[in-house]
Order: C-alpha cells, then structure tokens, then sequence
C-alpha cells in the first residue's frame, strides 16, 4: 500500500438552506438546491518522499481535495489513508503528520498572536515540546526556515510576504508531519520570493524527507518541483503520471490544451508572446455536461463521450489517464 | 502594548473626544468618592429635614451649609443626591454592560463557531428578543423580579445582551471562515483553544465599540426605570427617581429637582458616547484618513 492513498473520494457542497429559503424552494421559488462535486470520485496515490502535483484551472477542485487530503474538510465518500491509518475520524482530524501551508500568508497567520508563539502552540498542544523549552524549539525552526530567530516575539503585520509565508512553513514543520500540503504557496508572493519560497521548500524536502502534495496553476513550478503531477478537471482527475512524461506527451486532450495555453516567449522569431488559450468556457459545476465532462470543449470528442463518463485507466505506456480515445489521438 | 500606545495617540488628536473622556473620567471620580464630597448623606433618612425641602439652590439649611444645588421635596441636598444616584448609574450600567457582554459573547461567538442546530436557536432567541424593545422586556421583567439592585442589573442583562451577541456573532462569523482559523483547526487544536485565544481576541475590537455604547444604554435604561417608579427602593433614589420626584413640581417653578439631575444623567451619558464612537472610528478602517 501507498504511503498516502486517497480511496475514492468525493466532496460534495450542498447549500445550507434556512427554513425560509426550504419553504421558498417547495413553493417553486428560485433557489439553489443542488450540490457542488468540487471532486468526484478521485483515487491517488503518492509514495513516501516524493511530491505530487496538483494542476488545473480555478474551481476544478485541487484546493478541495487538497482540504481533504489535509484534513480540513471531511470527504463525502470515500477515506484518505496515510501509512495505512485514516487522517480524519468523522468530522475530526486524528492525526498530526499531515500539515498545510496556505495560499496567502497574509490570512493564515492570526494579526493577534505573536508569531513565536504561533509556531509554539501546535508542538506545545501535542507535546512535541515542553513549554519550558519552546523557544528553544521555535529559535531553530525560525533558523532553519532562514529567519532570525529574535523575530519571534513580533506580530506577522511587522513581516513581508514572503517572511510571512517563511513563518507559515515553520509552524506547519514545527508539527514534525511526514506529509505536507501546499495550497499554492508561493502564488500570492511576488516572483521574485517565489523563487526564494520555492529554493527554500526543496531544501527543505530534501533534509527532512518529506512527502509532499503541491497545489499549483503555475505548471514550471510544478515541472520543477513534482516527481509525479495530477491535472484535474471539474473535480475529478483526467490525468496521472511522471511530470517529465507528462509534459513531453500529454495523453488526454485536457492536458494537451492546458499545457498549450501556457504563454511562451519566442525570441528569435517575430512573435514575442504565443500561446493557445483552450476553447469555451468551463462548464457549471452545478450542471456537469453528461459523459466526459470535457467533451464540450474536446477537439477529439465522439458519441460515446457525450455518453459514458471515461475511467483514469492505465496507458500502456505507464500513464494514467482518463480518455476514451487516448491511444488513438493524433500526435502532437 | 505598541498598538495600545498608537490608538491613544489617535484618540488624543480629537479634543472633542479627549474633553469626554476627561467627562467620564472625572464624573466616575466623583461618584466613585462621593461620601467622602458631599456634605449629606442622602441614603440617611435621619439626617433630612423636611422643613429643608424643595428649597431653591444656595439655601443655608439645618445643617448649617449651603445646598448649592438646592433641596428635593424630601429635604436631600440634590448635589449630595445626584453624586450618590451617579455612583448607582455607573455601578448598575458597568455591571449590567459587563455580565451582558459576556454572555452575549459567549453565545455569538459559540453560534458562529458551532454552526448548524446550535447556532440555529441561539441566533434565532437574539432575533426574536432584538425585534421588540428593550425596554418593554426590561419593564416585564423588573416587574416580575421585584425592587434590588441585582433584579435591576439582572433585567438590564436580559434586555441587552442581544446586542452583544449579533455583534460577536458577526464578528466571529466572518473570523472564522479565515484562514488562520482554519489553520489552528488543521494543526490541530482543540476547539476551545482556537476560540479563545484566535476567534476571540479578532472579535474584540466590535464588542468594545458597542460595549461602551451599551453601558451607556444601560444607564438610561435604568434611569427610565426609575422614573417610571420600577427601579431601586424610594430611600436610595438614584438620578431617574430624582428627575421623576421633582416632575410635579416642575409648572411651580421648582425647576431645579428635575433639572440638575437631568443634566447629570445626559452629560454622562453623552459623553460616554462620543468616547464610544471616536473608539468606533479607529476600530473602522474605512473611515481612517
């Protein structure tokens, strides 16, 4: 078994409707009533020490399973499993190696709390560290993350972005987990600390052997950073495989369009910008088309993906992917 | 400590604000030493004098000083008794404002954090009470506890902590779907733990603002009571009670029963709301410069 294993698991939003709204619904008024599947039956599996990326364009879910995967939200369906042992009970997180830096580091550090003591609390609360010797235990964090460990007694609004999301991997590390979750972390950060944030982590992989699943829509981040990546569309997972692969031969059509939308510089020739933005727009989630959810916007699409819904099935080349006709598609 | 010293500097730069907050300080001094100002004792029915009542301001009476104020109908000093009624406003409004805060704190934040059936019926109870006024349920309630100060300061809670819990419930509505809560809960930390030391100190600054302005409410609140003969006994009148034994004489040109501790009860609670509302100001971004 995989080190980490998502079995199968949907999330779905229902609205929570108030009574009034529920009578509004009954008498014929408009109100939403129907779920979201943010994901939708999606199985992985990433081994231990190695980092699986997750792509795709806004609303197709990534950030969801990510919350899963993290254990901030429970799924639906299914159950996410690491080292063989469930990450939530019910609605309740049971383990602690599991952890996540967030998008913006601007709204995951509580304005109020000094961020010494934002990275102590975790440890302290799981007895990672006697309160006796939290200083001790955050000074070489905030060292290992490359702050100046004095800094401990401010508050995050005395800190840059880029700082700010240096204290958000200290306290997720902090918690000693085997396995973290990275919800775009480098993503609101200008590109100039992104490069630093991004040199930082694999550091940081690499010395504490960590396990990671990376949350991105920047696809050279994650071409540089992921042993395996996973491109999702409105909530499940349409492809799966090594990154080098992945980008050298796309095998479904959706990840041939996404990594053509990619802008690119050409510089010896006249065009100084080219790029293939994928055609139409993404379906409502409320309403997914019928069969492969793609189909509308599937140069290559037939009948049978308007009909059938595709499994992630095994390509004889080692890939998975979520096609009909992946065998079959044109090369290029 | 840093933040606390720039919010008084800001506070400092509106003098209308500074000159109200000097109000407060200086008439909570005042009442807060009271016995140890006044030439009477007012609460003492022994030491009053009927043949001293209803006299006009500057009168020499038995006891051998002037009543700078003059006299009430039942021979009090009204300043002696205007400083002991401020001491029972301040007293009952602290009192009720504080105990309502913190159960209308309790309750918001609880609803907003607990979601669901739970914050279905608590925030529903809010809703229904917020809907009529105060005042009536404080009435309702006054007159079924009976005269004391603890049945007053418990009506007074009653009657407002709603206030307390929209607004923490707002608060801590929009707190909690950040994400350094949802971080605390990912760690994780145990739900009391990312209450009270994350959703409760990010939900503090709203429930300051209308704190004050509540305590405020809860003196005037008291003071319509007492007029209304609801409040506290008729021998420990406070400023209502005083305003409200000088109204019949009000047409014979005994202005001064009335008056003087009507100017007391507005200036005080005037001033605390300025002081209220220059808070508001800072606390609200939007409306720096």
């Amino acid at each position: 078994m995989s080190f980490l294993s998502v079995d199968r698991v949907t999330r779905r939003f229902g609205p929570t409707l108030s009574l009034g709204e529920k009578i509004a619904a009954r008498l014929g008024a408009d109100v939403e009533t129907r779920a979201v599947q943010a994901v939708n039956d999606v199985t992985l599996a990433v081994e231990k020490g190695r980092t699986l990326g997750l792509v795709g364009e806004s609303g197709c879910g990534k950030s969801t399973l990510g919350r899963v995967i993290a254990g901030i939200l429970a799924p639906s369906e299914g159950a996410v499993l690491l080292d063989g042992q469930p990450v939530m009970q019910g609605t309740n997180k049971v383990t602690t190696r599991v952890q996540t830096v967030f998008q913006d580091p601007f709204a995951s550090l509580d304005p109020r709390m000094k961020v010494g003591e934002a990275v102590a609390e975790g440890p302290i609360a799981h007895g990672l560290t006697a309160r006796a010797q939290a200083a001790e235990y955050v000074a070489g964090w905030f060292a290992r993350v490359g702050l100046d460990p004095a800094w401990a007694e401010r508050y995050p609004h005395q800190f840059s972005g880029g700082q700010r999301q240096r204290i958000a991997i200290a306290r997720a590390l902090a918690m000693q987990p085997d396995l973290l979750i990275c919800d775009e972390p480098v993503a609101s950060l200008d590109v100039s600390i992104q490069a630093q944030i991004i040199n930082l982590f694999l550091d940081l992989r690499r010395d504490l052997g960590l396990t990671c699943v990376f949350i991105s829509h920047d696809l050279s981040v994650v071409r540089h950073i992921c042993d395996r990546m996973a491109v999702m569309y409105l909530g499940r997972i349409v492809e799966e495989g090594e990154t080098g692969a992945v980008f050298d031969s796309p095998a479904h059509p959706y990840t041939r369009a996404l990594l053509a939308s990619v802008p690119e510089l050409v510089l010896d020739g006249e065009e100084l910008v080219r790029f293939a933005p994928i055609q139409g727009e993404v379906p409502s989630p409320y309403d997914p088309p019928a069969g492969c959810h793609y189909n509308p916007r599937c140069p290559f699409a037939q009948d049978r993906c308007r009909a059938e819904a595709p499994a992630l099935r095994l390509l004889p080349n080692g890939r998975h992917a979520a096609c009909h006709f992946a065998e079959e598609l044109p090369a290029g | 400590m840093m933040l606390l010293r720039r919010f008084w500097a800001e506070f400092r730069e509106n003098r209308i604000a500074l000159a109200a907050l000097v109000v407060v300080v200086l008439v909570s001094l005042l009442a807060v030493f009271a016995p140890l100002i006044t030439p009477q004792n007012p609460y003492d029915m022994t030491g009053l004098s009927l043949m001293d009542a209803r006299r006009p301001p500057g009168f020499v009476g038995s006891g051998g000083y002037t009543h700078l104020l003059g006299t009430d109908p039942q021979g009090r000093d009204l300043l002696s008794a205007i400083l002991y009624g401020l001491r029972i406003s301040i007293q009952i409004g602290l009192a009720a404002g504080l105990v309502a805060l913190t159960i209308g704190a309790t309750l918001g934040i609880l609803a907003a954090y607990a979601g669901g059936r739970i914050e279905m019926l608590i925030m529903r109870v809010v809703d229904l009470q917020l809907s009529f006024p105060a005042i009536l349920l404080a009435l309702v309630l006054v007159a079924l506890l009976g005269q004391g100060k603890a049945q007053l300061i418990g009506a007074l809670v009653a009657a407002q902590y709603a206030y307390f819990a929209r607004t923490a419930y707002g608060a801590a509505t929009s707190e909690r779907r950040k994400d350094y809560i949802e971080a605390a809960r990912a760690t994780p930390l145990a739900p009391s733990r990312v209450i009270l030391r994350h959703l409760l100190p990010n939900c503090t600054p709203p429930l300051i603002v209308v704190a004050t302005v509540q305590i405020a409410n809860s003196i005037s609140l008291e003071a319509t009571l007492s007029f209304l003969g609801l409040g506290l006994p008729v021998t420990e009148p406070s400023l209502g009670m005083l305003i409200s034994n000088g109204f019949p004489y009000m047409m014979s040109g005994r202005y001064w029963i009335s008056v003087y501790p009507g100017v007391a009860l507005i200036v005080l609670i005037v001033a605390i709301n300025i002081v209220g509302d220059q808070i508001r100001d800072q606390f609200n971004p939007r409306l720096r410069k």
